[in-house]
C-alpha cells in the first residue's frame, strides 16, 4: 500500500517528534545566544548607564523575550510528547529518564522564567545590580536547562549506569548508579558541542542586526557596539567548536560505530574517509565523495590505517537506512562552520574599517545566522537519525516504544493541528522580530528621553515602565516601517 | 509499598497543588478577561497583572509532569497516552496563551488575535485538567499493558465533565480573586475591582452547586477502590477545609485573604482527590488493571535521588517565587498601564 505509512502509528509518532524537536530547536538557540548577548549588554549598560547602552539593553531585552516566549511553548510540547507518543518508552525508561526532566524543571526552567519575568517587567521596580544579576540568572537557566536535556538524550544514546529489570510487563530499565548514568560517555562532549553551537547562534544574530543598521545607515556607534560585541563572541565560540566537534566524533566513532559509518557512507569495513562533499548512493550501496582517504582515522586515532566496521558488517537491522541523509547532514553542517568562520573573519574586517566602501559585506554580515541555525538544524538530525532504528541505543527499538493506546488517525489529526498552529506561531513569531528590529534601539532612545521628561513631571513612585514604552516603541516602530 | 513510594505520591500531590494554586489564578484571570476587561485599560491590567508572573507558574506543570515521568513511569505513561486528544487540547491551549501573552503589548495591530489566543488558551487548560482529574478518579478502560482501551468519548461523563467544570470555576474565582487585588487604586480601578468582587460571590455560590453536583455523581456513579476507612476520614477532613474556604471566600471584604483562602480550597481539592485516590494512581475499569503506587513507583534508588533533588530544588524555587511576587507586589499603578 503506498499510502500505508498514513495509517501507520510507528511513523507517524516519529513524523510528530521529529517535526516538533526540530522547530522547537530554532527557538532554543536563538533564546540561548540572544540571553548572552542581552547579559553582556546589561553588564555594559550596568558600567556606565548611558542612554545608548540603556536602548541597547532594553532592545535586547526585546528580542529576547520575544524568542523566549516562542521556545517555552514549543517545549511544553517536548515533556507532554513521551507520554502521549512513546509511552513504552516511557514506561521502560521512566526509572532514569523522569528525573533529569524534573530537575530541569526544577534547577533551570523557575530560575529562568523568573528571572525573564524581572528582566521584561521589572526594569524600574529593582535596582540596578539585580537587574544585571536577573539578565545573567536568566541566561544561566536556560543554559543549565540545555544541560539537563543533554543528558536525557544522551542517555539515549549511549545508556549507562543501569540494568535491565523485568516485571509482569517485560523489560524496563533500572538505575544502578545515577552519576554514571547522568554522566554517560557522550552527555559532555555533547553539551560543550550543543553549548558553543548555540552561543555561536547568538554571536552571528547579533554581528547580523548591527550590520544591518550600518547597512541602513542607522544609530552608527550602538550598531558598531553590536558588531564589535558579535565578532568577538563568534570568534571565541569558532575557536571553542574545534575541540568540541573534535571531542564530539570521537564520542560517536567510540559509543556508535554505525552512527560513524553513516556519517561517511562506509559500507565496507577499513579506514574512514574525511570527505568535503559527496553523495551516497543507498542502492548500490556505494558513495561517491571529494576527501581525504583515511582522513577520518586519522582525526580519531592520529593513524590513516585503522579501521572501523562498515555498515554492511553490522546486522542489517540494526542500522540506520537514512544514510545519505545522515551524509548530507553531516557535511552540511561542517561546510556551515567553513561559513560562520568566514563571517566572523569578514566582520572582523569591517570593524577595521577595511571594507568601507563596500555594501556586499554588511548584505552577507546580516544573513550570517543562517549559518548556524541550519548547522545545528543538521547537527540535530545526523545525531537522531544516526541512532535509529535504536531509540535507546543497543536496548530498545524505535517501533517497540510507541502508544498503543493512541490509534494512527489521532496521530495524523495532532500532526495537522501542529502545522497549523506552529504556522501561525512562526507568523507572529517572525512578524515580531521585524517589527522589533525595524524599530531598532532608536525606539527605546525617544522612549528613555520622554521617561526622562516624565519622571520630571511624575512623582517618583509611578516612574517609567514596560507599558509606557510600548507606546513609544510601536510608534517609532510605525514611524521607522513608513520612512522604510 | 515503600515509604519513598507514599512520600512521592504526597510530593506528586504538592506539585500538582502549586500548580493549582499559582497558575490557576493566571488561568481564570484569562478565561475572565472577556467579562471584566470591559474598557482597553481593563484588559491591560489583567494582562499586566499576571504578565511577570504566568510563565514561573506555568512551570509548576512541567515539574509535576517530570516529577510523575521519573516518580512513577507507568501513571505518566498511561494517563498521558490514554487522555491523548484532551492532552493535545491542553498543550496548544498553552502555547498560543504564551506566545499571545507576550506579543500582545508590542502589536496593537492585531491585538484581536493575540485576545483569542489569550482566552482560548486559559479555557482549555482550566477546563480539561479536571476532567482529567475526574477520569482517573471515576476509573479509566485498561488492559494488562496499562494501555487506554476506550475511546475519547469514554472520557466524557457527567461526573468527569463536572469535575472539569469544577476546577475552571475554582479557578475563576482565584482569577476575580487576583484581579481585585491587583487593581489600580483610581476609580476606574476600584470599579474593576468592585466588578471582579461582585462576581466572586456569585462564582462562589455556582462553585458550592457544581461540587454538589460532583459529589452526587460520585455517589452515585463511582465505585471506591477499597482504600481504608482513614482514608475515608481524610477525604472528609478536606471537604470540611474546602467548605470553610468557600464560605470565607464567599464573604467578601478583604481581597488578599479571599485570595489566600482560595489557594487553601485548591489544596483542600486536591487532598480530596489524593486521598479518594488512594493506594491507587490511575483507578481502572476492571480494578485489576489499576496502576498502583506500589507496582508504578521507579526504584527506591531513584525515588531517594529524586527526593533529595526535590529537596535542594523546591526550596530555592520557592526563593524565586518570593522575590518575583515581591518585586511586583502591591496594585498595578496606571503608569504601568499608559498606551
Amino acid at each position: 500500500m503506498r499510502m500505508g505509512w498514513l495509517n501507520d502509528p510507528v511513523v507517524l509518532a516519529r513524523i510528530q517528534f521529529g517535526l516538533t524537536a526540530l522547530y522547537h530547536y530554532i527557538f532554543v538557540p536563538v533564546s540561548i545566544g540572544v540571553g548572552l548577548v542581552t547579559a553582556v549588554m546589561a553588564s555594559k549598560w550596568y558600567r556606565d548607564g548611558s542612554k545608548e547602552n540603556d536602548a541597547a539593553l532594553r532592545f535586547w531585552v526585546r528580542l529576547y523575550a520575544i524568542n523566549f516566549a516562542v521556545g517555552v511553548a514549543t517545549g511544553i510540547t517536548m515533556e507532554f510528547q513521551f507520554g502521549t507518543n512513546w509511552a513504552d518508552y516511557s514506561r521502560f525508561v521512566g526509572d532514569i529518564f523522569g528525573a533529569p526532566l524534573a530537575a530541569e524543571a526544577l534547577f533551570a526552567f523557575f530560575m529562568e522564567s523568573v528571572f525573564i519575568g524581572i528582566l521584561i517587567f521589572g526594569k524600574n521596580r529593582v535596582s540596578r545590580k539585580v537587574y544585571r544579576l536577573s539578565a545573567w540568572l536568566s541566561w544561566a537557566g536556560s543554559l543549565l536547562s540545555a544541560l539537563w536535556i543533554i543528558i536525557a538524550n544522551s542517555w539515549m544514546q549511549t545508556p549507562a549506569g543501569y540494568k535491565i529489570a523485568y516485571d509482569a510487563n517485560g523489560a524496563k530499565a533500572q538505575i544502578t548508579d545515577f552519576l554514571a548514568a547522568a554522566l554517560n560517555p557522550s552527555t559532555l562532549p555533547r553539551y560543550f558541542h550543543v553549548a558553543v553551537a548555540v552561543l555561536t547562534m547568538g554571536a552571528l544574530v547579533c554581528i547580523g542586526v548591527g550590520a544591518y543598521y550600518l547597512l541602513k545607515g542607522r544609530v552608527q556607534s550602538i550598531a558598531k557596539g553590536f558588531l564589535r560585541t558579535g565578532v568577538i563572541l563568534g570568534a571565541i565560540c569558532a575557536v571553542a567548536m574545534l575541540p568540541a566537534a573534535h571531542q564530539q566524533a570521537l564520542t560517536v566513532a567510540r559509543t556508535q560505530p554505525a552512527k560513524l559509518a553513516a556519517m561517511e557512507g562506509q559500507y565496507e569495513t577499513g579506514p574512514v574517509a574525511l570527505s568535503l562533499f559527496g553523495w551516497v548512493d543507498e542502492q548500490n550501496q556505494q558513495t561517491y565523495a571529494l576527501g581525504i582517504p583515511g582522513g577520518t582515522s586519522v582525526l580519531a586515532d592520529m593513524d590513516p590505517t585503522v579501521e572501523y566496521l562498515g555498515l554492511n558488517d553490522f546486522d542489517a537491522d540494526e542500522t540506520t537506512p537514512f544514510v545519505n541523509l545522515i551524509f548530507q547532514s553531516y557535511h552540511l553542517m561542517v561546510a556551515l562552520y567553513g561559513a560562520i568562520i568566514l563571517v566572523v573573519i569578514l566582520g572582523a574586517l569591517v570593524l577595521k574599517g577595511k571594507l568601507a566602501n563596500h555594501k556586499w559585506p554588511l548584505v552577507i554580515l546580516s544573513l550570517g545566522w543562517i549559518a548556524p541555525i541550519a548547522a545545528i538544524e543538521f547537527g540535530w538530525m545526523v545525531t537522531e537519525f544516526g541512532r535509529y532504528p535504536w531509540i535507546v541505543y543497543g536496548e530498545l527499538k524505535v517501533e517497540d516504544a510507541i502508544s498503543l493506546a493512541v490509534p494512527a488517525w489521532q496521530v495524523l489529526i495532532t500532526i495537522l493541528l501542529f502545522l497549523a498552529v506552529y504556522t501561525l506561531l512562526f507568523v507572529v513569531w517572525a512578524r515580531m522580530l521585524s517589527k522589533t528590529v525595524k524599530a531598532g534601539p532608536e525606539a527605546f532612545l525617544a522612549e528613555g528621553e520622554a521617561a526622562a521628561k516624565d519622571a520630571a513631571v511624575a512623582d517618583a513612585d509611578s516612574a517609567p515602565s514596560y507599558f509606557g514604552a510600548d507606546a513609544t516603541a510601536d510608534a517609532a516602530a510605525e514611524k521607522g516601517g513608513a520612512s522604510a | 509499598m515503600s515509604p519513598l513510594a507514599i512520600i512521592w505520591f504526597l510530593l506528586i500531590g504538592v506539585l500538582i497543588f502549586g500548580y493549582f494554586a499559582l497558575d490557576g489564578f493566571d488561568l481564570g484571570a484569562g478565561v475572565l478577561y472577556p467579562v471584566l476587561g470591559r474598557s482597553e485599560a481593563d484588559r491591560a491590567v489583567i494582562r499586566r497583572s499576571i504578565g511577570p508572573v504566568w510563565d514561573g507558574n506555568e512551570v509548576w506543570l512541567l515539574t509535576a509532569g517530570g516529577a510523575l515521568f521519573a516518580a512513577f513511569a507507568p501513571a505518566y505513561a498511561t494517563s498521558f497516552s490514554g487522555f491523548y486528544l484532551a492532552i493535545m487540547l491542553v498543550l496548544f491551549g498553552l502555547i498560543v496563551r504564551a506566545v499571545s501573552l507576550e506579543f500582545r503589548a508590542h502589536d496593537a495591530a492585531w491585538a484581536r488575535l493575540y485576545d483569542v489566543m489569550f482566552v482560548v488558551g486559559s479555557l482549555l487548560p482550566a477546563l480539561l485538567c479536571g476532567v482529567a482529574v475526574g477520569n482517573v478518579i471515576a476509573g479509566i478502560p485498561l488492559d494488562a499493558n496499562g494501555d487506554f482501551t476506550g475511546t475519547f468519548f469514554t472520557l466524557l461523563t457527567p461526573f468527569t465533565l463536572s469535575c472539569g467544570v469544577l476546577g475552571l470555576v475554582h479557578m475563576l474565582v482565584q482569577g476575580s480573586a487576583w484581579i481585585a487585588l491587583k487593581a489600580p487604586e483610581d476609580a476606574e480601578g476600584a470599579e474593576l475591582a468592585e466588578r471582579a468582587r461582585a462576581l466572586r460571590g456569585k462564582l462562589v455560590l455556582a462553585e458550592a452547586l457544581v461540587f454538589a453536583f460532583v459529589s452526587a455523581c460520585f455517589f452515585v456513579s463511582v465505585v471506591p477502590n477499597g482504600a481504608g476507612v482513614e482514608v475515608t476520614f481524610l477525604a472528609a477532613f478536606f471537604a470540611v477545609l474546602y467548605a470553610v474556604s468557600l464560605l470565607v471566600a464567599g464573604r467578601g471584604g478583604c481581597d488578599l485573604r479571599a485570595f489566600l483562602v482560595e489557594e487553601l480550597g485548591c489544596a483542600a481539592l486536591v487532598g480530596i482527590a489524593a486521598s479518594t485516590l488512594f493506594p491507587n494512581l490511575i483507578n481502572a475499569t476492571k480494578p485489576a488493571f489499576a496502576i498502583t503506587i506500589e507496582h508504578a513507583a521507579g526504584s527506591d534508588l531513584t525515588l531517594a535521588i529524586m527526593l533529595g533533588i526535590a529537596l535542594i530544588g523546591v526550596p530555592i524555587v520557592l526563593v524565586y517565587h518570593v522575590v518575583a511576587y515581591r518585586v511586583f507586589r502591591g496594585r498595578l499603578k496606571r503608569g504601568d498601564l499608559t498606551y
